[in-house]
Protein backbone atom coordinates (compact mmCIF):
# COMPACT_ATOMS: atom_id res chain seq x y z
CA UNK A 1 0.00 0.00 0.00
CA UNK A 2 1.37 3.43 -0.96
CA UNK A 3 2.08 6.13 1.59
CA UNK A 4 -0.54 8.35 -0.04
CA UNK A 5 -3.14 5.63 0.51
CA UNK A 6 -2.03 5.25 4.13
CA UNK A 7 -2.55 8.98 4.66
CA UNK A 8 -5.99 8.80 3.10
CA UNK A 9 -6.84 6.10 5.64
CA UNK A 10 -5.35 8.04 8.57
CA UNK A 11 -7.09 11.31 7.70
CA UNK A 12 -10.34 9.63 6.67
CA UNK A 13 -10.32 7.47 9.78
CA UNK A 14 -9.65 10.54 11.89
CA UNK A 15 -12.52 12.45 10.31
CA UNK A 16 -15.16 9.76 10.79
CA UNK A 17 -13.98 8.96 14.33
CA UNK A 18 -13.96 12.59 15.31
CA UNK A 19 -17.40 13.31 13.85
CA UNK A 20 -18.83 10.40 15.84
CA UNK A 21 -17.26 11.62 19.07
CA UNK A 22 -18.36 15.18 18.42
CA UNK A 23 -21.90 14.21 17.49
CA UNK A 24 -23.78 14.90 20.68
CA UNK A 25 -21.30 17.44 22.04
CA UNK A 26 -21.91 19.76 19.09
CA UNK A 27 -24.80 18.87 16.88
CA UNK A 28 -27.55 17.44 19.07
CA UNK A 29 -28.35 19.50 22.19
CA UNK A 30 -29.31 17.25 25.13
CA UNK A 31 -32.54 19.17 25.69
CA UNK A 32 -33.68 18.39 22.16
CA UNK A 33 -33.55 14.67 22.78
CA UNK A 34 -36.93 12.99 23.11
CA UNK A 35 -38.01 12.11 26.64
CA UNK A 36 -37.08 8.42 26.32
CA UNK A 37 -33.70 9.37 24.88
CA UNK A 38 -32.89 11.56 27.83
CA UNK A 39 -33.94 8.87 30.28
CA UNK A 40 -32.00 6.24 28.35
CA UNK A 41 -28.72 8.09 28.93
CA UNK A 42 -28.32 6.76 32.46
CA UNK A 43 -28.27 3.18 31.18
CA UNK A 44 -25.31 3.76 28.88
CA UNK A 45 -22.51 3.33 31.49
CA UNK A 46 -23.81 0.13 33.13
CA UNK A 47 -24.66 -1.44 29.76
CA UNK A 48 -21.33 -0.56 28.15
CA UNK A 49 -19.33 -1.66 31.18
CA UNK A 50 -21.15 -4.98 31.43
CA UNK A 51 -20.59 -5.64 27.73
CA UNK A 52 -16.88 -4.95 28.25
CA UNK A 53 -16.43 -6.99 31.43
CA UNK A 54 -18.47 -10.14 30.82
CA UNK A 55 -16.69 -11.45 27.70
CA UNK A 56 -13.31 -10.88 29.35
CA UNK A 57 -14.32 -13.14 32.22
CA UNK A 58 -16.45 -15.77 30.52
CA UNK A 59 -14.94 -16.32 27.09
CA UNK A 60 -11.85 -18.18 26.03
CA UNK A 61 -11.00 -17.85 22.34
CA UNK A 62 -14.57 -16.79 21.63
CA UNK A 63 -16.35 -19.66 23.38
CA UNK A 64 -18.04 -19.82 26.76
CA UNK A 65 -15.70 -21.11 29.46
CA UNK A 66 -17.72 -21.82 32.61
CA UNK A 67 -15.40 -23.78 34.86
CA UNK A 68 -13.47 -23.46 38.08
CA UNK A 69 -10.41 -23.85 35.87
CA UNK A 70 -11.28 -20.44 34.38
CA UNK A 71 -8.89 -18.31 36.41
CA UNK A 72 -10.20 -15.02 35.04
CA UNK A 73 -13.69 -15.89 36.17
CA UNK A 74 -12.56 -16.84 39.69
CA UNK A 75 -10.25 -13.84 40.07
CA UNK A 76 -12.89 -11.55 38.58
CA UNK A 77 -15.51 -12.82 41.02
CA UNK A 78 -13.21 -12.16 43.97
CA UNK A 79 -12.46 -8.70 42.60
CA UNK A 80 -16.20 -8.06 42.27
CA UNK A 81 -16.64 -8.99 45.90
CA UNK A 82 -13.82 -6.63 46.91
CA UNK A 83 -15.30 -3.86 44.75
CA UNK A 84 -18.68 -4.37 46.36
CA UNK A 85 -17.35 -4.40 49.94
CA UNK A 86 -14.76 -1.62 49.65
CA UNK A 87 -15.65 0.48 46.60
CA UNK A 88 -11.90 0.95 46.15
CA UNK A 89 -10.61 0.73 42.57
CA UNK A 90 -6.98 -0.10 43.37
CA UNK A 91 -7.90 -2.71 45.96
CA UNK A 92 -10.21 -4.29 43.40
CA UNK A 93 -7.49 -4.47 40.77
CA UNK A 94 -4.77 -5.68 43.12
CA UNK A 95 -6.97 -8.40 44.60
CA UNK A 96 -7.99 -9.56 41.15
CA UNK A 97 -4.47 -9.57 39.74
CA UNK A 98 -3.08 -11.28 42.84
CA UNK A 99 -5.72 -14.00 42.72
CA UNK A 100 -5.10 -14.44 39.01
CA UNK A 101 -1.34 -14.71 39.59
CA UNK A 102 -1.70 -17.15 42.48
CA UNK A 103 -4.09 -19.37 40.54
CA UNK A 104 -1.53 -19.42 37.75
CA UNK A 105 1.05 -20.84 40.17
CA UNK A 106 -1.16 -23.70 41.32
CA UNK B 1 -9.85 23.67 41.65
CA UNK B 2 -9.00 23.01 38.01
CA UNK B 3 -5.45 21.77 38.65
CA UNK B 4 -6.50 19.25 41.26
CA UNK B 5 -9.36 17.95 39.10
CA UNK B 6 -6.94 17.59 36.18
CA UNK B 7 -4.47 15.59 38.28
CA UNK B 8 -7.20 13.41 39.77
CA UNK B 9 -8.45 12.60 36.31
CA UNK B 10 -4.95 11.64 35.22
CA UNK B 11 -4.44 9.56 38.37
CA UNK B 12 -7.71 7.67 37.98
CA UNK B 13 -6.68 6.61 34.48
CA UNK B 14 -3.52 4.94 35.82
CA UNK B 15 -4.98 1.48 36.59
CA UNK B 16 -6.43 1.34 33.10
CA UNK B 17 -3.01 2.08 31.62
CA UNK B 18 -1.77 -1.25 32.98
CA UNK B 19 -4.03 -2.90 30.48
CA UNK B 20 -3.75 -0.35 27.66
CA UNK B 21 0.02 0.12 27.39
CA UNK B 22 0.76 -3.47 26.31
CA UNK B 23 -1.83 -3.07 23.55
CA UNK B 24 -0.16 0.14 22.39
CA UNK B 25 3.19 -1.63 22.18
CA UNK B 26 1.66 -4.51 20.25
CA UNK B 27 -0.08 -2.07 17.92
CA UNK B 28 3.20 -0.32 17.10
CA UNK B 29 5.00 -3.59 16.48
CA UNK B 30 2.13 -4.97 14.40
CA UNK B 31 1.91 -1.86 12.23
CA UNK B 32 5.61 -2.08 11.41
CA UNK B 33 5.39 -5.76 10.61
CA UNK B 34 2.43 -5.01 8.30
CA UNK B 35 4.85 -2.82 6.30
CA UNK B 36 3.59 0.56 7.52
CA UNK B 37 6.38 3.16 7.84
CA UNK B 38 7.13 4.44 11.35
CA UNK B 39 5.71 7.94 10.78
CA UNK B 40 2.39 6.63 9.50
CA UNK B 41 2.22 3.99 12.22
CA UNK B 42 2.58 6.65 14.89
CA UNK B 43 0.10 8.85 13.05
CA UNK B 44 -2.60 6.22 13.40
CA UNK B 45 -2.29 6.61 17.18
CA UNK B 46 -1.85 10.38 17.01
CA UNK B 47 -4.83 11.13 14.81
CA UNK B 48 -7.30 8.27 15.08
CA UNK B 49 -6.61 7.38 18.72
CA UNK B 50 -8.93 4.38 18.88
CA UNK B 51 -7.28 1.07 19.74
CA UNK B 52 -9.70 -1.47 18.31
CA UNK B 53 -10.19 0.50 15.09
CA UNK B 54 -6.43 0.83 14.66
CA UNK B 55 -5.86 -2.90 15.08
CA UNK B 56 -8.56 -3.75 12.56
CA UNK B 57 -7.28 -1.12 10.13
CA UNK B 58 -3.76 -2.56 10.26
CA UNK B 59 -4.99 -6.08 9.60
CA UNK B 60 -7.03 -4.78 6.64
CA UNK B 61 -3.99 -2.89 5.35
CA UNK B 62 -1.94 -6.09 5.60
CA UNK B 63 -4.69 -7.76 3.59
CA UNK B 64 -4.55 -4.96 1.00
CA UNK B 65 -8.18 -3.84 1.41
CA UNK B 66 -9.20 -0.60 -0.31
CA UNK B 67 -8.76 2.64 1.69
CA UNK B 68 -12.47 3.38 1.34
CA UNK B 69 -13.43 0.04 2.88
CA UNK B 70 -10.93 0.58 5.69
CA UNK B 71 -12.33 4.03 6.52
CA UNK B 72 -15.84 2.60 6.48
CA UNK B 73 -14.71 -0.15 8.85
CA UNK B 74 -13.19 2.41 11.20
CA UNK B 75 -16.51 4.23 11.17
CA UNK B 76 -18.47 1.11 12.13
CA UNK B 77 -15.96 0.09 14.80
CA UNK B 78 -16.12 3.53 16.41
CA UNK B 79 -19.87 3.97 16.13
CA UNK B 80 -20.16 3.01 19.79
CA UNK B 81 -18.47 6.29 20.69
CA UNK B 82 -21.72 8.00 19.76
CA UNK B 83 -23.23 6.47 22.89
CA UNK B 84 -20.43 8.00 24.93
CA UNK B 85 -20.96 11.36 23.28
CA UNK B 86 -24.68 11.21 24.09
CA UNK B 87 -24.03 10.09 27.64
CA UNK B 88 -21.64 12.90 28.50
CA UNK B 89 -23.27 15.62 26.38
CA UNK B 90 -25.50 16.94 29.20
CA UNK B 91 -22.33 17.72 31.16
CA UNK B 92 -20.33 19.09 28.25
CA UNK B 93 -22.79 20.82 25.94
CA UNK B 94 -22.63 24.18 27.73
CA UNK B 95 -18.84 24.42 27.45
CA UNK B 96 -17.10 26.57 24.85
CA UNK B 97 -15.81 25.03 21.63
CA UNK B 98 -12.33 25.46 23.01
CA UNK B 99 -13.26 22.72 25.49
CA UNK B 100 -15.56 20.59 23.39
CA UNK B 101 -13.00 20.10 20.63
CA UNK B 102 -10.26 18.53 22.79
CA UNK B 103 -12.72 16.65 24.99
CA UNK B 104 -14.41 14.93 22.08
CA UNK B 105 -10.99 14.24 20.58
CA UNK B 106 -10.16 12.30 23.75
CA UNK B 107 -13.47 10.44 24.01
CA UNK B 108 -12.33 6.80 24.02
CA UNK B 109 -13.88 3.84 25.87
CA UNK B 110 -11.47 4.34 28.76
CA UNK B 111 -11.85 8.12 29.04
CA UNK B 112 -15.63 7.79 28.85
CA UNK B 113 -15.78 5.21 31.61
CA UNK B 114 -13.56 7.14 34.02
CA UNK B 115 -15.06 10.55 33.25
CA UNK B 116 -18.63 9.32 33.58
CA UNK B 117 -17.79 7.85 37.00
CA UNK B 118 -16.61 11.36 37.95
CA UNK B 119 -19.80 13.00 36.66
CA UNK B 120 -21.89 10.51 38.64
CA UNK B 121 -20.43 11.92 41.82
CA UNK B 122 -22.00 15.31 41.12
CA UNK B 123 -20.52 18.76 41.95
CA UNK B 124 -19.63 19.28 38.30
CA UNK B 125 -17.74 22.58 38.90
CA UNK B 126 -14.44 21.81 37.24
CA UNK B 127 -15.24 18.24 36.22
CA UNK B 128 -14.30 19.04 32.62
CA UNK B 129 -10.72 19.45 33.85
CA UNK B 130 -10.97 15.94 35.27
CA UNK B 131 -12.23 14.70 31.88
CA UNK B 132 -9.32 16.48 30.18
CA UNK B 133 -6.78 15.03 32.62
CA UNK B 134 -8.02 11.49 32.26
CA UNK B 135 -8.28 11.69 28.46
CA UNK B 136 -4.87 13.29 28.06
CA UNK B 137 -3.23 10.73 30.32
CA UNK B 138 -4.53 7.95 28.12
CA UNK B 139 -3.56 9.81 24.94
CA UNK B 140 0.03 10.34 26.09
CA UNK B 141 0.35 6.72 27.23
CA UNK B 142 -1.06 5.50 23.90
CA UNK B 143 1.47 7.61 21.96
CA UNK B 144 4.44 6.47 24.05
CA UNK B 145 3.46 2.81 23.97
CA UNK B 146 2.89 2.95 20.21
CA UNK B 147 6.32 4.54 19.86
CA UNK B 148 7.87 1.79 21.98
CA UNK B 149 6.29 -0.86 19.82
CA UNK B 150 7.47 0.86 16.65
CA UNK B 151 11.05 1.23 17.81
CA UNK B 152 11.60 -1.89 19.90
CA UNK B 153 9.06 -4.31 18.51
CA UNK B 154 6.83 -6.39 20.75
CA UNK B 155 9.40 -6.65 23.53
CA UNK B 156 6.85 -6.60 26.31
CA UNK B 157 5.37 -10.07 26.51
CA UNK B 158 1.62 -9.84 26.04
CA UNK B 159 0.78 -12.99 27.95
CA UNK B 160 1.65 -11.81 31.45
CA UNK B 161 -1.96 -11.07 32.27
CA UNK B 162 -1.75 -7.31 32.80
CA UNK B 163 -4.55 -6.83 30.27
CA UNK B 164 -6.69 -8.43 32.95
CA UNK B 165 -6.41 -5.08 34.80
CA UNK B 166 -8.96 -3.66 32.32
CA UNK B 167 -12.02 -5.75 33.28
CA UNK B 168 -10.98 -5.43 36.93
CA UNK B 169 -10.98 -1.64 36.73
CA UNK B 170 -14.30 -1.69 34.93
CA UNK B 171 -15.62 -3.94 37.68
CA UNK B 172 -14.84 -1.30 40.29
CA UNK B 173 -16.51 1.33 38.12
CA UNK B 174 -19.68 -0.55 37.20
CA UNK B 175 -20.89 -1.18 40.75
CA UNK B 176 -21.73 2.46 41.56
CA UNK B 177 -23.84 2.62 38.38
CA UNK B 178 -26.01 -0.31 39.49
CA UNK B 179 -28.39 1.60 41.71
CA UNK B 180 -31.81 0.11 40.96
CA UNK B 181 -33.69 -2.56 39.04
CA UNK B 182 -33.55 -0.87 35.60
CA UNK B 183 -29.77 -0.32 35.77
CA UNK B 184 -29.26 -3.96 36.79
CA UNK B 185 -31.52 -5.05 33.95
CA UNK B 186 -29.49 -2.93 31.51
CA UNK B 187 -26.21 -4.43 32.72
CA UNK B 188 -27.45 -8.05 32.78
CA UNK B 189 -28.96 -7.75 29.32
CA UNK B 190 -25.82 -6.19 27.86
CA UNK B 191 -23.65 -8.80 29.58
CA UNK B 192 -25.73 -11.71 28.31
CA UNK B 193 -25.79 -10.44 24.74
CA UNK B 194 -22.08 -9.69 24.84
CA UNK B 195 -21.61 -13.45 25.18
CA UNK B 196 -24.21 -14.40 22.58
CA UNK B 197 -22.86 -11.88 20.06
CA UNK B 198 -19.20 -12.20 20.98
CA UNK B 199 -18.17 -13.31 17.52
CA UNK B 200 -19.61 -10.34 15.66
CA UNK B 201 -16.95 -8.35 13.80
CA UNK B 202 -16.20 -4.62 13.98
CA UNK B 203 -16.74 -4.28 17.73
CA UNK B 204 -20.47 -4.77 17.10
CA UNK B 205 -20.32 -7.35 19.89
CA UNK B 206 -20.01 -4.33 22.18
CA UNK B 207 -22.29 -1.82 20.47
CA UNK B 208 -25.33 -4.05 19.92
CA UNK B 209 -25.41 -5.56 23.44
CA UNK B 210 -25.01 -2.07 24.89
CA UNK B 211 -27.94 -0.73 22.85
CA UNK B 212 -30.08 -3.73 23.80
CA UNK B 213 -29.17 -3.23 27.46
CA UNK B 214 -30.16 0.43 27.30
CA UNK B 215 -33.47 -0.54 25.70
CA UNK B 216 -34.23 -3.13 28.36
CA UNK B 217 -33.26 -0.70 31.11
CA UNK B 218 -35.75 1.81 29.70
CA UNK B 219 -38.40 -0.89 29.36
CA UNK B 220 -38.02 -2.01 32.97
CA UNK B 221 -38.10 1.61 34.10
CA UNK B 222 -41.38 2.21 32.26
CA UNK B 223 -42.96 -0.99 33.50
CA UNK B 224 -42.15 -0.27 37.11
CA UNK B 225 -43.17 3.35 36.42
CA UNK B 226 -44.72 5.69 38.97
CA UNK B 227 -41.16 6.56 40.04
CA UNK B 228 -42.38 9.37 42.35
CA UNK B 229 -44.37 7.10 44.65
CA UNK B 230 -42.95 3.62 44.22
CA UNK B 231 -39.26 4.34 44.78
CA UNK B 232 -39.23 2.87 48.27
CA UNK B 233 -39.69 -0.75 47.38
CA UNK B 234 -36.86 -0.88 44.84
CA UNK B 235 -34.10 -3.07 46.21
Amino acid sequence: MSRAELWIIILGGMTVTYLIRLSFFFFIPPDRLPEWGRRGLRYIPPAVLAALIVPDLLLLDGTLYLSIANHRLIAGSIAALVAWRTGNTWLTIVSGLLTFGLLGLL
Amino acid sequence: MPGIEFLRGARDQLPILLGVVPFGVIFGALAISAGIPALEAQSFSLFIFAGSAQFIAVSLIAGAASPFLIILTILVVNLRHMLYSASLAPHVYHLSNLWKIPLSWLLTDEAFIVASARYRKGSPGFAHWYFLGTGLMLWVAWQLSTFLGITLGALIPSGIGLDFALPLTFMALILPTLTDRPTWAAACTAGAFSILLANLPFKLGLLIPAVLGIGVGLGVEMRSAKPEQANGDEA
